[in-house]
């Protein structure tokens, strides 16, 4: 049957699965992917199926995950690494930047490097330090990588495996706190663009867009919105290196007014480009300034803090509110 | 020939490890081993600076290794090394000539370079650092090849796959990463190619190489590390990044290390084809340390008189690894001196090339910024190409 009702977690797992069956090229690398199948349980399976010589587990070393992944796609392999929480990319964060990103360019384009970078990311499981950072702006600053954001089980599967076929690095930041929403899965339709946007909820009055874990408070807004008779439309950007401007203009020109919700620090993230592209873009279109809400410039906060640190329906509806007040 | 016990003979001896003596004496062994240099050190040696051929309790079990090398191998190697140093000077000269931003002469290293380099075969794959302009000739990159990213014109500029030489690597260590990955990669595939990295006895100090030695030793990779060490990080002596002997480290992570005379290529040649012999027999990696010296400045840009001593330089002159070479042809016979006159011939040639070469070098184009950023392309790389070209026809007859 070609649609399945998938947990996110499953549609990564499959979608894995399925790279590991049409490419041989393909490898899983990263602490603990293999015997126990990710401390997420992404990688299930798939050692006892594909074998430790597909399915690698590492040792402790994020920047020896990352470098000996690049040595291995100029052998002409295609390593799919899995970091295991958003906040020990930083030791690999050298290999990324000065190597992997670098690379295409720097042989004037003799050498691809297939390498995609899993990072479970952002808040919302109640974790300890480390384990609920949204590092996404200080990777699509980069120029040379990709980065983009899965927000339910479709695009989980299909992100994935466009991500695995691309030829550039790219970094696939995975919600985990959504890892267990469940959602349609169509493993047999002709998926959207890795890079397109999509309007997740259609509407008429102001556009909120979003990515990864904060499409569905989008939504929830939305619809709470609805019953106030505003009517708001959801853009799901998906992918933040590049951004679909066209995609999200089409919007802004529709609804004339613009709120980014992010859970990364506001201060210079994704928001931020956003907000002074679309101004650039859509001037006479505006009703009101493009608003943001996101994360506080602030470490991320201990755990019974993060309700308050995360964007909420609250903070969210109160950015609509505002915006539609000009 | 026992490979396992090289490793394991090495460091005793150099550290000794005397128990019943007490603590005092563990002191001294500390204060001894955290001044390795004081010490003389322990080098694989087949060719002595005065030219002579030698065999020690060290070196007998690599000399099999060279056991092959014809009098007309001898001066190949001989060849390579006078080739390369004319090239690194013609390099230093465009340099104060205001042709090239920035060079890293390997003056001194030359030995190390082409005995590991000539020891490699068309398949083994190479990644160096940004100093390893001989192994580059060994692997037949065109010397003027090396030159467009110290001129500024690119950032490497060769297909590393045309000679199986990857890209230089500026950020120090992390290249034995990339090779490390590629001899898993090797193993993988079920090749019986190695792979070499080369890196310097600074950048061991690197988190980058001891994953990288971590990543080697646990997946057996087909790999050699080969680190010239060549005394100097910029200004910081090795004093300032180890407390033993480098070649040693290899043993804590469960290979072998070798300190080979950097300055013999003999020696350097018969102790790299050993480990690469190794790495294809599916023996996992070695490390090399070629005990070598750095001749010249770091790079054009730095001023060596302002931390290392004269005297220091002068006592690694009389090691030099090509007149040594030449001592041992002349006194053996195995070259005359219409070889010498036609190498000096060859040299000049060389160095004109390389001159006109790079002063012909053409600059980038201006939309080069956008080119290869991404392999899929970018919609915000073709956005902002656009604009950039829109911008500067703006000026076209405007002026
Ligand atoms: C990560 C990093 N830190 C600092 C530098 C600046 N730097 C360039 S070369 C060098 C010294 C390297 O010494 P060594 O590894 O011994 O190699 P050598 O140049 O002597 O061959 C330094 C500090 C760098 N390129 N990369």
């Amino acid at each position: 049957m070609a649609v399945q009702k998938l947990t996110i977690a499953k549609a990564l797992n499959d979608s894995l699965r399925k790279a590991l069956e049409t490419d041989p090229k393909v490898l899983i690398m990263g602490e603990d992917v293999g015997k126990l199948g990710g401390v997420f349980r992404i990688t299930d399976g798939l050692q006892k199926d594909f074998g430790e010589e597909r399915v690698i587990d590492t040792p402790l070393a994020e920047s020896g995950i990352v470098g000996t992944a690049i040595g291995l796609a100029l052998r002409g392999y295609r390593p799919v690494v899995e970091i295991q929480f958003d906040g020990f990319v930083f030791p690999a964060y050298d290999q990324i930047v000065t190597q992997l990103a670098k690379m295409h360019a720097r042989s004037l384009g003799k050498i691809k490097m297939p390498v995609v970078i899993r990072i479970p990311y952002a808040g919302g499981i109640g974790a300890v330090e480390h384990h609920s950072e949204s590092p996404e702006t200080l990777f699509a600053h980069v120029p040379g990588l990709k980065v983009v954001s899965p927000s339910n089980a479709s695009d989980a599967y299909w992100m994935l495996q466009q991500a695995i076929l691309s030829d550039d690095p790219v970094i696939f930041f995975e919600p985990k706190r959504r890892y267990w929403d469940k959602g349609e899965v169509d493993v047999d339709a002709i998926p959207d663009a890795l890079h397109a946007a999509r309007v997740a909820r259609a509407g008429t009055d102001l556009t909120l867009a979003a990515y990864g874990p904060m499409v569905k408070v989008c939504l929830e807004a939305a619809a709470a919105a609805a019953e106030e008779g505003k009517s708001v439309e959801v853009v799901d950007l998906r992918s933040m290196s590049p951004i679909d401007f066209d995609g999200l203009q089409a919007s802004v020109e529709r609804t004339r007014r613009l709120v980014i919700v992010h859970e990364a620090p506001v201060f210079l993230g994704v928001g931020s480009e956003i907000a002074a592209r679309i101004t650039e873009r859509c001037f006479y279109h505006l009703e009101a300034p493009v608003l943001r809400v996101g994360g506080f410039h602030a470490p991320y906060p201990p755990a019974r803090l993060e309700d308050e640190y995360l964007p909420g329906l609250d903070r969210v509806l109160d950015a609509v509110d505002r915006s539609l007040a000009y | 020939m026992t490979v396992e016990s090289t490793a394991a003979r090495k460091p005793r001896r150099s550290s000794g490890t005397k128990r019943a003596a007490g603590a005092d004496s563990a002191r001294k062994t500390a204060v001894a081993t955290a001044q390795p240099h004081d010490a003389e050190p322990q080098l694989v040696q087949l060719l002595t600076p005065e030219g002579e051929r030698v065999e020690s309790a060290d070196s007998a079990q690599f000399a099999p290794f060279v056991a092959d090398i014809t009098t007309e191998d001898l001066r190949g190697l001989y060849r390579d090394m006078v080739l390369t140093r004319r090239f690194d000077g013609e390099a230093t000269a465009l340099q104060r000539q205001g042709e090239l931003g920035l060079w890293a002469s390997l003056l001194g290293q030359e030995a190390a370079q082409i005995g590991s380099g000539r020891a490699l075969r068309d398949d083994d794959y190479v990644f160096p650092t940004y100093r390893e302009h001989g192994v580059a000739w060994c692997r037949g990159v065109d010397p003027t090849n090396l030159l467009g990213m110290f001129r500024g014109v690119n950032h490497g500029g060769w297909d590393p796959n045309t000679n199986n030489f990857h890209l230089y690597t500026i950020v120090i260590g992390s290249q034995t990463l990339h090779a490390t990955g590629y001899a898993m990669g090797v193993a993988k595939d079920g090749a019986d190619s190695a792979v070499i990295a080369y890196f310097g006895d600074g950048a061991s100090s690197q988190g980058d190489v001891a994953e990288a030695f971590t990543f080697s030793a646990v997946y057996n990779s087909p790999v050699v590390f080969f680190c010239q060490n060549n005394q100097w990080a910029i200004s910081e002596p090795t004093e300032r990044q180890m407390r033993v002997p480098l070649y040693q480290r290899a043993q804590g992570f469960g290979f072998p290390g070798v300190r080979v005379d950097g300055n013999d290529v003999l020696a350097c040649l018969a102790v790299t084809r050993w480990a690469l012999e190794r790495a294809r027999n599916g023996e996992g990696p070695t490390l090399v340390e070629a005990f070598t010296y750095r001749m010249g400045a770091h790079t054009t840009s730095d001023d060596p008189t302002k931390y290392r001593r004269d005297e220091e330089t002068a006592a690694w002159e009389a090691k030099d690894p090509i007149l040594r070479l030449k001592a041992h042809l002349l006194a053996t016979g195995g070259a005359d001196e219409a070889f010498f006159a036609q190498l000096e011939e060859e040299s000049e040639t060389l160095g004109k090339r390389v001159r006109e070469v790079v002063r012909a070098m053409p600059d980038p184009d201006t939309m080069a910024i956008f080119e290869n950023v991404y392999a899929d392309g970018h919609a915000l790389v073709d956005e902002e190409r656009a604009q950039f070209a829109a911008y500067l026809a703006s000026f076209e007859g405007g002026e």
